[in-house]
Parts: structure tokens; sequence; C-alpha cells
């Protein structure tokens, strides 16, 4: 099926939570309303012409303090058709929650919490979200792009040194 | 020597005995085999058959307690620099550290904007010898050893002791 | 006679541990011997890639690749020289795709090469890898001879490569290719049919077909549960289509599908399947062409994002690009396959014994430069 055909499909199956689509080359994704990707999610693995039952990746971005929002781009493939469709949801830059999609493809437990440790997007439902690469206690969100690096971590400079150039 | 000397047909040797801890302890070099990350494998280069780390007295060890030598061989990160601390306090001494690679050494090629790597080991241990390189080829990380091994054979234990 | 009762353990498989193949930190909850589940804490090893690839010129990024799965650097360094050539939409030469293939199929058998012999050394048997690395060693003469560097080579860079083969190469890797294909049957002596092997790995962490794609595991370990699923045949990218080659999945010879066993032994026989593509790929390489005939002067991809996925030794490496019309890119993610197949440790590890454990996180093959980025 082509992205036209699949997204002619979740227009008649969800209606309004289908918000954007945009097909040219390069930018080739759905946008949807976020409350509603569990169901739309289930409904993309489940139903036998769509049949997503692969989650290749899953991405969150920060498009910058002056945009003031950031995305998560969820990308999928089918291993039985053979088609693949880019799924995104946007959301504010504080507080944003997103449906987690754990318990539907298993993949995403560990990519969910990467995206939560490196951005600060929060997942409802999900079974453990604590952070995954970072120590339990660093402070902040390394990924967005007003981060600043804290100076001391349990008494370690994080921040090298930069020598002195000599004297001549 | 002088009046012991060429009485016992060079049956005996007159030395001191630091000279002779240091000869046994330089020669083999125990090391904790602390691979972290792509130094580590020019590590295992090294301990396996063309480039043989085995004959310089050298054996892996898994337990620090059991080692001399902790060869630090690859990124430190705030993360592991704790415990690359822990492991430290729990070797026996005397005890010394080689930093290989230049991640180990000062951070890397990700000094500039990577906030979890520890720009250098030697912020959190003292280290006796640097090998550069990214990674070091086996012969430097030979050279490396050969260093360690002459510092070794130097340290003046019994002086130490009697302080 | 009053009953026993047993309490659970906590064991720590620590980050500094023999057999975790780097610094892996498992949590294992124990009733006596047997485990109950597992708990894999990462992080130790991460070194901020992404950041750095956003703060990079795209040419820049390339020896950042390298070094996050540093057993297979060329094939990262494919991935992400693809994906940008794409987002610019130039072609490459004939003679840099061949000579990419190459190289890129060299580098799957060094790390298969490496896969195997520290999963003989976890489940005990220590000459496996010395030939392992003894055959490793002339490939490394071979990455050697042509750019230099033994480990992380920088060398396949968006538009074409960064060295052409110097002459003697092609004499040395037929050379190369006579004396390792007979290899393979000193390996299956060694380990394959080795009784006290199969009782260690036959059987033991068996991995389903639908929960490894619900897990998204991918690479040889899919393949040896049955999933007849290869992205250089599948979804052919580079030239992939135009060599004979088969795609080997797993056999019921002596445990079941999805076992440890069979995860090792499809990397025994992709072994020898990357030998014949480098064969016909050797015996077709074009003789003339500049290598760095296409490489852009400057890179300034349109703006736009594009996800690309091949096929590393360990799996499928996706990249997600997006870029915002400058010279260094927005986003960079990179999508490792270690991660997704180390996720389903606690699934296939549950029930079995602590040694076990080892045997099974061995068959995975995982790195750990490529989870923690």
């Amino acid at each position: 099926m082509t992205r036209q055909e699949i997204y002619d499909r979740l227009l008649a199956q969800f209606g309004e939570s289908v918000v954007a689509f945009s097909n040219e080359p390069f930018t080739q994704f759905i946008v949807i309303d976020t409350p509603a990707w569990y169901h739309i999610a289930q409904y993309l693995k489940t139903d036998p012409d769509l049949y997503f039952d692969s989650l290749m990746c899953v991405t969150g971005m920060d498009l910058g303090p002056k945009k003031e929002s950031m995305e998560v781009v969820y990308d999928l493939f089918s291993m039985r058709h053979r088609h693949k469709i880019t799924i995104k949801v946007v959301g504010p830059r504080e507080d944003f929650h997103v449906p987690s999609v754990e318990s539907i493809w298993r993949v995403a437990d560990w990519h969910e919490r990467e995206v939560y440790d490196m951005f600060g997007i929060l997942f409802d439902g999900h079974r453990h979200l604590k952070r995954l690469l970072l120590p339990e206690d660093w402070e902040g969100y390394p990924l967005r792009k007003d981060y600043q690096v804290q100076e001391y971590y349990h008494g370690i400079r994080v921040p090298k040194i930069k020598p002195k150039k000599l004297a001549p | 020597m002088g009046l012991l000397e060429h009485k016992f047909n060079d049956n005996l040797v007159v030395g001191k005995i630091d000279n002779l801890i240091g000869w046994a302890r330089s020669n083999s070099p125990w090391y904790f085999q602390f691979g972290l990350a792509c130094c580590a494998i020019e590590m295992m280069s090294t301990a396996a058959s063309r480039y043989d780390f085995d004959r310089f007295g050298a054996m892996p060890r898994s337990s620090p307690r059991q080692a001399d030598v902790m060869i630090v061989a690859g990124t430190v990160t705030m993360k592991m620099g704790l415990r690359v601390r822990r492991l430290w306090e729990q070797m026996a001494d005397p005890k010394y550290v080689l930093s290989m690679g230049s991640c180990a050494s000062s951070g890397g090629p990700y000094w500039q904007h990577g906030y979890h790597v520890l720009k250098g080991v030697d912020l959190v241990v003292p280290v006796d010898v640097y090998v550069p390189g990214c990674p070091p080829r086996p012969e430097a990380l030979l050279e490396g050893l050969m260093k360690l091994q002459e510092k070794m054979k130097k340290e003046k234990t019994l002086a130490k002791l009697a302080e | 006679m009053r009953d026993l009762r047993t309490e659970e353990m906590t064991l720590n498989m620590g980050p500094q541990h023999p057999s975790t193949h780097g610094v892996l930190r498992l949590k294992l909850r124990t009733d006596g011997e047997v485990v109950t589940s597992i708990e894999p804490i990462l992080g130790y090893l991460h070194r901020c890639f992404e950041k750095h690839a956003e703060n990079l010129e795209y040419p820049g990024v390339v020896p950042f690749v390298d070094r996050c799965d540093y057993l297979a650097s060329m094939n990262n360094d494919h991935g992400y020289a693809m994906a940008v050539e794409q987002l610019l939409g130039i072609e490459v030469p004939e003679r840099v795709e061949y000579i990419r293939v190459i190289f890129a199929e060299l580098q799957r058998i060094a790390s298969h090469l490496v896969a195997f012999g520290t999963f003989g050394l976890d489940v005990g048997a220590f000459t496996p890898f010395l030939y392992a690395f003894r055959e490793r060693e002339k490939i490394l003469d071979l990455f050697e001879m042509t750019c230099g560097a033994r480990l992380l080579y920088n060398y396949i860079w968006v538009g074409g490569l960064s060295h052409d083969i110097p002459p003697g190469f092609v004499e040395k890797a037929y050379e190369f290719l006579e004396y390792f294909e007979p290899k393979i049957k000193e390996y299956n002596d060694l380990l394959t049919n080795n009784k006290i092997f199969i009782e260690r790995t036959a059987d033991v962490g068996v991995l389903p077909a639908d929960v490894a794609i619900n897990y998204g595991v991918t690479g040889p370990q899919l393949r040896a549960s049955g999933v007849d699923w290869d992205l250089r045949r599948d979804e052919p990218y580079s030239i992939y289509d135009r060599f004979d080659w088969n795609v080997v999945t797993g056999v019921e010879d002596m445990g079941v599908l999805g076992d440890c066993w069979n995860r090792y032994y499809v990397k025994i026989l992709e072994m020898q399947e990357s030998a014949r593509i480098i064969r016909q790929a050797l015996d077709r390489l074009p003789v003339d062409g500049d290598v760095q005939a296409a490489v852009p002067r400057k890179i300034r991809p349109p703006e736009g994002a594009l996800y690309f996925r091949s096929e590393n030794p360990r799996g499928e490496l996706g990249y997600y690009i997006v870029s915002d019309g400058g010279t260094k890119p927005f986003r960079v993610k990179m999508r490792s396959p270690a991660l997704s197949n180390l996720g389903v440790i606690d699934e296939i590890g549950a029930g079995w014994l602590v040694a076990d454990v080892v045997a099974i996180l061995g068959s995975l093959d995982i790195v750990l430069g490529e989870i923690d980025r």
C-alpha cells in the first residue's frame, strides 16, 4: 500500500485525530493528535491490511526554544506487506505527555526511556519510566537545544579545563 | 662485593634486595583486564598470538585483588568513573595504572561536547604511564608496558618501608 | 521434616566482568542458581554521539560514527555515507561501490570472527579465540595497507572513499580468501560439533520468531529463529543485487530453531557467504575511476528527514538524519541493532542457570559502544 492509501485508511477510521499529511520527497509523514496515539497504534498493528508489526525507530526531536515545540517520530514497517510509514506526534517543550506504546511493540520500551532521558518527554502508561543512559542523579536533559552542562558531578569536574596559552 | 668476589667460582651473587624485588615484580606484571571500549579490542589483539603479551609475563586477571597493573583501555564516563575509583582501591599495593588511548588520557575525541565523558582517568586515579593513540597500536601498548617495567624495576621498596 | 524456604537473591554481574562484552551491568534476581529475572542497566559507555553530531559538519561526523560500533566500523561508515548521499541525491562511481562492498564484507567477516572467538571464551574454550584473532590480523593487514588504520578507519566518506586501494591489494585479497575458506572446517571441528559446546548451547535461550519481531531483534539473531529476512537481499542498497549468494537461516540439526547454537552457527555460515561475495566483487572490480570524484566540496543537503537502514553484522543499523538546510545536521539518530537485541534478554534468559545467562548474552553478540552511543 502506498503512503496515500494508508493515510486515507486512517482518515476514514479515525477522522479528526489525523491532523496532517505530507508526501513530498524527504518530508513524508502523518501527524496525529497525541491523545489518540495509543488507539491508532493498536489499529496499525492489528488491522490485517496494514499489519505494522515492526517498529523500526523512535526519535525525539527538539525544534528549539524559538519554535517552542518538540516531536516524537515513529518509523513503522510491515514485514508481511513490506510497506513503511512515519508517524509524528507534536507537543510543547515543557510537560509533553505522550501515551506509551511499549505494550504494543515491546521494542519501544527502551527507545521511549531513551527519549525521556535525552529530552524530558513523559510517556504515560510506561511501566518503569526512568533514565536509561545517564546516571539517575544527572540534572537536565542533554539533547535539548538550550542544554547547559553542569559544572561538577560528585566532585569531578565535567567540562574540560583548557590549558592556558604559554607566555611567549 | 670486594671481599667475597671471585672466591666461590661465581656461584654466589651479592646484590641489593631492592634490585631483586624490582626485577621479580617487573617481569610479571599481571594486568587487570579493564577493557571499556575500542581500545579493549586492541588490548585483546595484543594478548592474542601475533603481538604476544604473555612473553612479558603479563597475564590477564579478572579480579582486582589479584592484579598489579590496571590497564584502563577506553573512554571512562562519569557513571563509570566512580566504579573505576572503587576498583582501584580494591587492588593491593604495589599497584600501577596504565592509561591506554587518548580517551583515557585526556578525554579523547569527546573532549569538546561530551557532557558525560570523564576528561582523563587521572581525575579519579593516579596514573603512571600514558599511551597515546586512537586506538594505540599493539606495539605502542607494548612499549608503554616496557616503560612501566622500567619504572617498576627502579622502585626502592625497602627504602620506602624504612621511612 | 520442616519445609525449607528459599529467598530470592539479587546478584550483580557488574560493569566490570570478564564475560559481559564491555561495560554492561546485569541485575539478576535468582532463586538459588536459577535466574528469575534479568534487568540490564546501561549507560556506562554513553559518549554523547548525538550531541557531537549536531555540532560538527557532515563529513566530521564520520569518525564518531566509526567509534559507535567499533567492531564494524566500515559498515557504520557505509550506512551513514549512503544516508547522506540519498539526502543530497548524488551517485557514486562504480569502482567506489565495488570497493565499498568488498570492505563491508571483509569487516563483516572480522566482526563475526570476534563474536565467534569471544563466545568460545565465554563458554570456556580458549583456543578458538586465538584462532579467530589470527585470521582477523590478516584482514586488518589488508585494511592497514589501504587506509593506514587497524581498527577505526574513517575510510568511507560521503561521496567516495578517502584512499584508493593500493597496487597489490587484489592479489593479497585473493590470497586471503584462498587461506580463509578452508578454515571454516577447522572452526566446525573445534566448536560447532564439539560435544561440550553443544551441551552448553543447544536448546538454551530459545527465541521464538514472533517474539523476536515484536522486540525488534534483527540480523543473525533473527535469522537463527527461522525468519528469512536480510536487508541486503530484501531492501537492496548499493550493488548487493548484482551478486549471487544465499541468506542463511537457522537449522534444526543440534537443537531447536532460535537457540544459542543456531545464533552461533548462522554467523559461521555467513562468513562463508561473505567470502563468496568478496570473490565475485574482486572478479568484477572496474579497473579505473577516481574514488574522490563525487566527494562534494561542501555538503549542504536540502531541508528534510530520512530514515535509511543497512545490514550491520549485528542487525539493522538505521540512521534518522534531519537536515535544516545548513552544513551541520539538525539531528542524527542512530538506531543501533544491539540495543534492541539486548532488550530481549529478560524474555529468553529467565528460568535458566546463571552460567546459561552468560552463554545467552554471548550469543546475542552485543557491542556496548553501539548500545550506549
